[in-house]
This record gives structure tokens, C-alpha cells and sequence, in this order.
């Protein structure tokens, strides 16, 4: 069975970094596993952790009355969700809900930003991965505004 | 890409008969014709378009979606989004349009023999890339890897549903569907088609890929392409402008230097890039 | 080809179009009408202007009487050679609906065989740049060209809006004439040289009452060219500019034109190799018969670059941008030669006196300086 260091290092958020810091973060992780239907996390809960997807598909979803639950996003396998647990009022902005089995490793919260604070280099190698990642969402999220497939618009 | 033959200005159309109209959504159709004047049928290449001609009212360049393999059925799938494509998507079976063709410069296979093979198609862009996919999966054992990778607006938007299947269903080709936004029935991914890239395998270095969609999605998919590594030279999109002769004399379809009739429609990004980037080419 | 020069005096002028009439051919030239001389049928000597000068500047064209009797003293007018090689309006063909469809006629390409009187050097080049163009595509182009005789005339003056020096093309005639003429009027005396440049051109000439030409009559004729090379009213440095224009599509200087461009088309109508062409289907009011027409259209209009959802040119910058890289830049990844030859007619005849030769040294003058990064 492998630790969580040996799947942290295949996991691609955590690509390039040294092994001491991988066994810190390692340290505030557990695996966990999520029957399908299940959330992760909750829109207006209190955001305390990350996962690492290691296997299985996420949806990012927020409900809308008479619309009912809408998917934004859908994650998977080497993909990160979260990131409400870096900053106060550290509350989570999205429901997050398993559409199959899924296998996570999840962070906890305090633990990560009590050892950030305490090695600010390893703060900034995850903040950088971190600005990484919600720089491709927010990329992503922008292309789908533009709704290529529409129909165009009358001019 | 040989001259044109010498008559070709004089854009003389075939009488075509329809033999099938099929709606796939609620404003594309899918026709099959069948040539009306005793000539052959359109041999073509995959990427290749026609113009076809309804009786007094126009004509339009549309990719032919159909089987290379089967050229004596010629087919079409067309959006209706003005006079002419409103027509032929009101087309019925037994009515005549007219087709000349085909033109273009279609999808290069040879550019992807022997390598991983990653077709994004946007939208009503699987239309042009069915015809490629087919050819692709008619060889199969001349690729590498082959990643299908299809985003549409929603699912009710997907287009060419029970083929769609069948590829799905086929343990040498990898699909990947996603749709923009889901509905409460959609099991799929959710999200741009862009977001694919990362998670598909393919060796980029060893990649051919072949991109089609709206000129935007084209351009986000070609720029996350070649930041994977595939080399831009071997990335191919199928461009789109206004025709009016589609045998390069009317200028119409310039972009850049290229005429998107005769150059194109397919053009590499190593070559296109600059002008992608370029307002108002 | 290098045959004798022949010397035809004024007076015997008329045995030319004669001869080309004896010929068949339908013989179009200068003459005035409108206030300007335009290309039309010549029927008799006399039909030519005569006397007539034009006075050409940005937005400004003038004829003005000259002092002599000049039959080819003049430059360029509105018209080039294109209106004849290649119509404004062509139908294409013509269809009748059936039951099971339609029956569709092509027109026979029958053509006239025209004899061009007063081709200019720069037209020569601007029908060789429509030759790449149109003659292995257009069967209709390909006859009228094959049968066309090109009767060329040297130009003894360069008009105010001239470069083609700077282009390379001209004053003086060199290839792709049947005949080429050059104009004498010194010393009362008033004469043309003539010499062929092909077999036909050569049947025509042994027709003529001529003579041989004498150093007397070349030195005229040099001087002609002298005169004109001198005159010259523009000028542009070639060098690099297809690349200056490719590597400049963001330069302020187009946004500056598109403050002044009208979009009208004008350059685009007067310019002798504008090839642009649309397609129109028609019907008439039963709606049994169609046609389909090829008719002369324009980069400048809002349509020309329509696709689904809306036009990719819609500004004027766009659209101006886009006429002056392909004349200048693009038409040499196209057909191997620039598409300016020098002519001035786009800067005569634009309403708001846009210059294409100053427009090119403003964005080669201020490359870089305008704080763009690319």
C-alpha cells in the first residue's frame, strides 16, 4: 500500500518538489474515498481542507432555484479542489459532489497554513502551485463565458 | 494541391438530388445527395468543402461530413443561420441542389502516420472532422495513440449522438466528452473543451493534431497544444471565411496571405499563427 | 525580339486603325468624355484626344488643353485595361428549373478580339499581374487576353500621381506589346516610332506606310522617356516593404488613414489590378429562371469579408489595412510580384487624396517609435 508521499509524488500539483517538503505536507494529509452522490465539501461550509484527486470525477456545482443544481466544472484524476481554505473567512463558495466513486487525499487546513507560517519557502512553493491553478480555472471559466458554440449574436 | 481545372471560374454547379435529410438538432441537418447527371460521384478528402447551390436563391461553401470511403453518397451537415443554409436545411428528399467541388486543402493523414493522433472538435466542428476520423480509424494500425477529444455547448448540442457511441465503444480510440454546461441528466465532464488537453494521454512530441470549431476555440486549443509540446508545424486547424468563387480568384476568403478556399480551409498553426493573433485579418 | 524600329508620320496615323479594323478587331482607346479620358471604341483617328493633357493630383483630376496636337499627351485616366479583359458584370450562366431540378446553360466564351490603342507601360505590368490572376482560371479572361493585340505607347510626360520608376514598371515599354509607339512632336515635326514586339505585331506594322527609323527619330524617342522619368510626380522606396507591412499591422499610422478613408472603392475600381469579383444568383419574378452573374466588388465594403455572425473587417482601419497589405505585401506570397504598378490612380481618384506612397514611408518612418511591443 503506498504512503501518501509515494502518491503525492505522482501527483502532478506536486511535481518538483523536495522530498522534505512532500513528508510535511504528507503529514497533513489522509486518504480519503467518497461514495458517488456524496460531497466533499458544501457551498457555505467552512473551508478546512484540500483534496489531491486521485481517482474519479468531482463536480463543481452550485444549486439555482427552478434550475436546480448546475455543474460548473468537472474534475478528475490529478486535478486539486479548493483553495476557500487559504484565506478568511475560509468558507466554501461551491458544492463539490462525487458523480462516481472517488479517491482523494485531503489536506487539512490549519496544519498546512501552521507549517507555512513556519517555513515561509514552503508557503511560497504552494502558493505558487496554488496562484497556478486558479489561474488555469479562472482561464478556463473565461472561455466559457464566451459560449463559442452560441448562436451568434445579431448584428 | 494541384491547379484548378481550367474551367472552374466558370462555377458551373451539378444537379445533386437529395436522398436523405436527417435532423440532427434543432437547426443542423444532415443531407445525403446523390449526383443527378449521370457524372461520378465527388471523390474527396477529408477537411475538403463543396459549394452547393439552391436554385435562385444562393450558394455556400459546407464541409462535407460524409465517408471518403463512400463517395457516390455526398453529405453534408449544415447549420441554418441565413437564407441559403435555411434553405438547404429545408431540403427534402427527391429535391435538387446543386454542388461543385470539392475544394481545399483537406486534413494531412500523412503528417500524422506513425504518430499519436489528437482531434478537438468544437461544436459543429466534428462535421468537417468526421470524414477524418473515419479515414483515421479505417488505418488505424498506421497510428499511435488516438485521442478524440469533443466539447459542445450542451448535451443536448452533441452532435452525431450513435456514432459518438460507437467511438466510445471502441478500446483503440480514446473520447473524451465535455459540454460547457451540463443538465441534471449529464453524466459527462463539464467545462471548456480546452480543459481536456491536460488530462488526455499522448505523447505531445510524437502528436499530430487536428483542430476544428469556432476561429476562438481553435486558437485557446492550438496555444494549449503547443504549450504541451506538440510541435506547432504538426497542429492543423480548418479556418473560415466568406467564399464566393472558392477557386481563388474572388479574393473574398483571404486571410493573410492565404486564400482560405484554395490554401485552406486546413493550415497549420506554425503558419497561421501570427495572423490568429492579428484583429480584423 | 529586336527589329528595326519604323517611323509612321502623323498624318498616316489613320492607316493604323485601318489596318486594324481590316483585321477584325474592335479597336478601344483614349477619348474624351465626362471631363476625362476614358477607354472606349476608336473608330477613326479623330475619336483620339487630341491636344487633350490630364493634370493629376491627390483627389484631383483636370484636362487642360495642351499648346500642341498631341494624340497620346496625357497619362492615365479613371479607366484601365481590365474593364474590357475582365467585365465589370459577367453572367456566368443561366439555369431553368425542371421538374427533376434544373438545366443549366454556360455562357459560350465566345470573345472580341479587341486591339488595345495606348496601353501604357505601367498597364502592360498591371495586365501581366491580372495574367497571373485570371488566364489559367477564367476561360473567358484567357480568350479576350489571347486575342487581344496590345498596341503600347510610350510615355513622353509623367502625370503628378506617377511612380512607376519607383515600381519598376515603366516609363518605357520593354516587353508584353504587339506594337509599342512613342510619340515625337519637335521641330514641326510630328511622328511615331513603332517598333514590334511579336508576329502579330509585326503583320500589323508591315502594313504601314513607314520608315526606317534613324538615330534622328531614336534620340526623340529616348528623350521622350528622359522627359517622363524626370516628371515623375511620386515616388516610393520598395525596399523591405512587404516585410515592413507584415511586421507593422498594429502601427498607428492605419488607425491615422482610417480617420481620412471613406471606404468608398474608388481606388479599388480605378486600380488595373484590383481583381476582387463577387457572385450573385438571381432569379426573375416566376422564380423558373436563375443566373449567375460575376460582377466587380470590393475589400472595402462591409460585406466583403461577411461570415456567419457578423463581418471579420468591420472597422475602415481593418479594411484599409487589408487593401494596402495585399497590394504591397501579400500579393508576393500570392502571384510572385508586387500588385502596384505605379500608376496613381488610387491616389488620384480617392475623394479624400489618400497616398498609398506616403502612407508607406509615415509607417517605415515611425516603425518602433510609437512604443509598441511585438
Amino acid at each position: 500500500m503506498d504512503t501518501i508521499d509515494d502518491l503525492l509524488s505522482r501527483h502532478p500539483f506536486f511535481t518538483g518538489l523536495k522530498p522534505e517538503y512532500l513528508a510535511l505536507i504528507a503529514g497533513c494529509g489522509q486518504n480519503v474515498h467518497f461514495a458517488p452522490g456524496a460531497y466533499l465539501l458544501r457551498e457555505g461550509g467552512t473551508a478546512d481542507q484540500f483534496f489531491a484527486i486521485r481517482g474519479g470525477s468531482v463536480a463543481v456545482e452550485t444549486y439555482v432555484p427552478s434550475r436546480g443544481a448546475v455543474t460548473l466544472q468537472t474534475l478528475g484524476e490529478g486535478e486539486i479542489l479548493g483553495w476557500s481554505w487559504l484565506f478568511p473567512p475560509y468558507v466554501w463558495q461551491f458544492d463539490a459532489r462525487a458523480r462516481e466513486e472517488v479517491r482523494a487525499t485531503a489536506f487539512d487546513g490549519t496544519c498546512l497554513r501552521t507549517k507555512c507560517d513556519a517555513d515561509p519557502a514552503l508557503g511560497y512553493e504552494l502558493m505558487k502551485r496554488l496562484a497556478r491553478l486558479v489561474s488555469g480555472r479562472l482561464e478556463a471559466a473565461r472561455r466559457q463565458l464566451l459560449d463559442v458554440y452560441g448562436p451568434a449574436p445579431v448584428r | 494541391m494541384g491547379p484548378p481545372p481550367s474551367d472552374s471560374a466558370a462555377l458551373r454547379p451539378r444537379p445533386f438530388r437529395v436522398t436523405r435529410a436527417r435532423r440532427e438538432l434543432a437547426d443542423v441537418w444532415t443531407l445525403e445527395l446523390e449526383a443527378s447527371d449521370g457524372g461520378g460521384p465527388v471523390t474527396f478528402r477529408p477537411g475538403q468543402f463543396t459549394m452547393v447551390y439552391v436554385f435562385g436563391i444562393g450558394e455556400v461553401p459546407l464541409s462535407i461530413s460524409g465517408d471518403p470511403a463512400k463517395p457516390d453518397v455526398l453529405v453534408h451537415t449544415v447549420r441554418a443561420v441565413g437564407a441559403v443554409t435555411r434553405a438547404v436545411c429545408a431540403a427534402k428528399k427527391d429535391d435538387v441542389l446543386g454542388v461543385r467541388g470539392p475544394y481545399g486543402a483537406g486534413w494531412p493523414v500523412e503528417a500524422a502516420l506513425g504518430r499519436d493522433v489528437v482531434i478537438m472538435a468544437g461544436g459543429l466542428g466534428l462535421a468537417p472532422l468526421r470524414p477524418f476520423v473515419r479515414a483515421v480509424m479505417a488505418q488505424r494500425r498506421a497510428f499511435g495513440r488516438v485521442v478524440l477529444l469533443i466539447g459542445a455547448r450542451t448535451p443536448a448540442s452533441l452532435l452525431f449522438a450513435r456514432e459518438m457511441a460507437r467511438w466510445r465503444a471502441r478500446f483503440d480510440l480514446d473520447v473524451r466528452v465535455t459540454v460547457d454546461a451540463g443538465d441534471a441528466a449529464w453524466k459527462g465532464d463539464v467545462g471548456v473543451i480546452t480543459t481536456l488537453v491536460p488530462r488526455a494521454t499522448f505523447d505531445p512530441g510524437t502528436t499530430t493534431a487536428f483542430v476544428c470549431g469556432p476561429e476562438v476555440m481553435m486558437r485557446f486549443a492550438a496555444a494549449d497544444l503547443v504549450h504541451r509540446g506538440v510541435p506547432p508545424a504538426l497542429v492543423f486547424l480548418s479556418m473560415e471565411r466568406n467564399m464566393k468563387c472558392a477557386v481563388g480568384v474572388c479574393g473574398h476568403c483571404q486571410f493573410g496571405p492565404a486564400f482560405v478556399c484554395r490554401d485552406g480551409p486546413v493550415l497549420s498553426y506554425a503558419r497561421i499563427e501570427a495572423s490568429l493573433r492579428i484583429r480584423e485579418v | 525580339m529586336s527589329e528595326p524600329v519604323r517611323v509612321l508620320r502623323r498624318d498616316d496615323f489613320q492607316h493604323l486603325l485601318n489596318a486594324l479594323a481590316g483585321r477584325g478587331y474592335r479597336v478601344v482607346g483614349p477619348t474624351v468624355r465626362d471631363g476625362a479620358i476614358v477607354y472606349d471604341d476608336i473608330h477613326d483617328a479623330s475619336d483620339l484626344p487630341e491636344g487633350w493633357t490630364d493634370r493629376q493630383d491627390g483627389g484631383t483630376y483636370r484636362l487642360e488643353r495642351r499648346t500642341d496636337a498631341a494624340l497620346f499627351g496625357y497619362t492615365v485616366g479613371p479607366h484601365s485595361w481590365k474593364k474590357f479583359l475582365f467585365p465589370p458584370r459577367t453572367r456566368l450562366w443561366h439555369a431553368d428549373r425542371q421538374p427533376q431540378g434544373f438545366t443549366l446553360r454556360s455562357e459560350p466564351t465566345d470573345a472580341a478580339s479587341y486591339a488595345f490603342l495606348g496601353v501604357r507601360s505601367c498597364e502592360l505590368h498591371a495586365i501581366a499581374i491580372q495574367d497571373k490572376v485570371f488566364m489559367d482560371t477564367d476561360p473567358l479572361y484567357r480568350a479576350h487576353r489571347e486575342r487581344a493585340l496590345l498596341i503600347a505607347v510610350n510615355c513622353g510626360q509623367a502625370g503628378g500621381t506617377c511612380f512607376c520608376v519607383s515600381m519598376k514598371t515603366g516609363p518605357r515599354a520593354e516587353s508584353g506589346f504587339d506594337l509599342a509607339l512613342t510619340e515625337i512632336l519637335e521641330d514641326g515635326r510630328h511622328a511615331f516610332t513603332v517598333e514590334a514586339g511579336s508576329d502579330r505585331g509585326k503583320d500589323v506594322l508591315q502594313m504601314l506606310p513607314t520608315e526606317e527609323a534613324g538615330t534622328v527619330e531614336l534620340d526623340a524617342s529616348a528623350r521622350c522617356t528622359e522627359r517622363a522619368v524626370r516628371q515623375m510626380g511620386r515616388s516610393m522606396d520598395i525596399a523591405g516593404v512587404p516585410e515592413l507591412l507584415a511586421r507593422n499591422p498594429e502601427h498607428p499610422r492605419w488607425d491615422d488613414v482610417a480617420s481620412r478613408c471613406l471606404a468608398c472603392a474608388n481606388c479599388t475600381m480605378a486600380c488595373p489590378t484590383c481583381f476582387c469579383n463577387t457572385v450573385e444568383d438571381t432569379t426573375d419574378l416566376t422564380g423558373d429562371h436563375a443566373e449567375r452573374w460575376r460582377s466587380w466588388d470590393s475589400c472595402f465594403t462591409m460585406e466583403f469579408s461577411h461570415v456567419h455572425g457578423g463581418s471579420v473587417r468591420t472597422s475602415t482601419k481593418g479594411r484599409y489595412r487589408q487593401w494596402l497589405t495585399h497590394k504591397l505585401s501579400t500579393w508576393h506570397d500570392q502571384f510572385g510580384s508586387s500588385g502596384c504598378v505605379g500608376c496613381g490612380r488610387c491616389i488620384t481618384w480617392c475623394p479624400v487624396a489618400i497616398d498609398l506612397t506616403q502612407e508607406v514611408a509615415a509607417i517605415r518612418n515611425s516603425e518602433g517609435a510609437h512604443g509598441h511591443d511585438r
